[in-house]
């Protein structure tokens, strides 16, 4: 589960262009978006193809995605439950 | 009702150099691009995360706007009416070519929604606008060639009719590492006349 926490937050940094963030300025229980990570509703879509492409998770519900979305340990936990690749 | 309007400023990157009127604010020789205008940012004091999301149209159009607007001095306290007439010969090609690449394989058919946005070339208008908190007019032009005369009838048309207080003008073109960006502020003040010949000249400097 660590390893994939440490995947997310570089995969997250480099995908989204955090260029202001480094992975050890991301704890496990930021939040992603509103006074976290500052993502917006295009990141959410970035993240929901990214879930899709490297996990082979579909997201079809936006209402899911705010919930997944929470954290990197939201997120995480979500992946190893769901993954199909 | 004709009025008095004069070019204020100018900005230009191209080449591996930032200038503001003609004098240097930043240099790099590097060929990339992305490297050159992230490194310009990063000197020039941009200070705006959202910047590194953006597209290589819109950092360039961007930054030569930022540089422009922030000499300018304007105050915050209120809101500014500057229409934004914009031109380039490749629209957004560059950016439109690396969203093709991402839906071209059937089999790996993953478009990139944040690349997808950029996709316009009035794209970088609406960051300018949004970081500057703009509500003004603007439009964005494609020209096989930069056209002083049209950019300078329709940024004498806003002015004279009060439709804005200044423009900013100009022509930000790019594909892959080939750039060129020619902004200018013009307004009620300024030592270098509004008129094709020195948008024409200006264009034309090193």
């Amino acid at each position: 589960m660590s390893n994939l926490k440490q995947e997310l937050k570089e995969n997250i940094i480099e995908l989204l262009n955090l260029e202001e963030f480094s992975v050890e300025d991301i704890n496990d229980n930021d939040a992603l978006f509103g006074d976290g990570l500052g993502l917006d509703s295009i990141d959410a879509l970035e993240l929901m193809v990214m879930l899709d492409k490297d996990y082979g998770i579909k997201l079809t519900d936006p209402k899911e995605g705010k919930e997944i979305f929470q954290s990197i340990a939201v997120l995480a936990e979500y992946i190893e439950k769901n993954r199909t690749k | 009702m004709t009025k008095n309007s004069y070019i204020e400023s100018y900005c230009t990157i191209k080449n591996g150099v930032v200038s503001l009127n003609g004098t240097s604010l930043f240099s790099e020789a590097t060929p990339e691009f992305s490297a050159f205008i992230k490194q310009a940012a990063k000197q020039l004091d941009t200070n705006y995360p959202k910047f590194y999301k953006m597209d290589n149209l819109s950092k360039l159009a961007f930054l030569a706007a930022d540089i422009l607007l922030k000499n300018a001095n304007l105050s915050s306290e209120k809101e500014h009416n500057i229409a934004l007439l914009f031109s380039n010969r490749a629209s957004s090609l560059d950016t439109d070519r690396k969203h093709q690449n991402t839906i071209s394989d059937p089999d790996n058919y993953y478009p990139s929604p944040s690349l997808f946005v950029y996709t316009l070339p009035n794209i970088c208008l609406g960051e300018i606008s949004i970081k500057h908190k703009l509500l003004s007019e603007n439009s964005f032009f494609i020209f096989e060639r930069f056209n002083a005369n049209h950019l300078h009838l329709n940024s004498r048309y806003l002015l004279n009719n009060n439709k804005a207080e200044k423009t900013l003008c100009g022509w930000v073109d790019l594909d892959e590492n080939h750039y060129e960006a020619f902004l200018y502020l013009v307004g009620e003040n300024g030592t270098i006349n509004h008129n094709t010949e020195e948008i024409t000249r200006l264009y034309k400097s090193p």
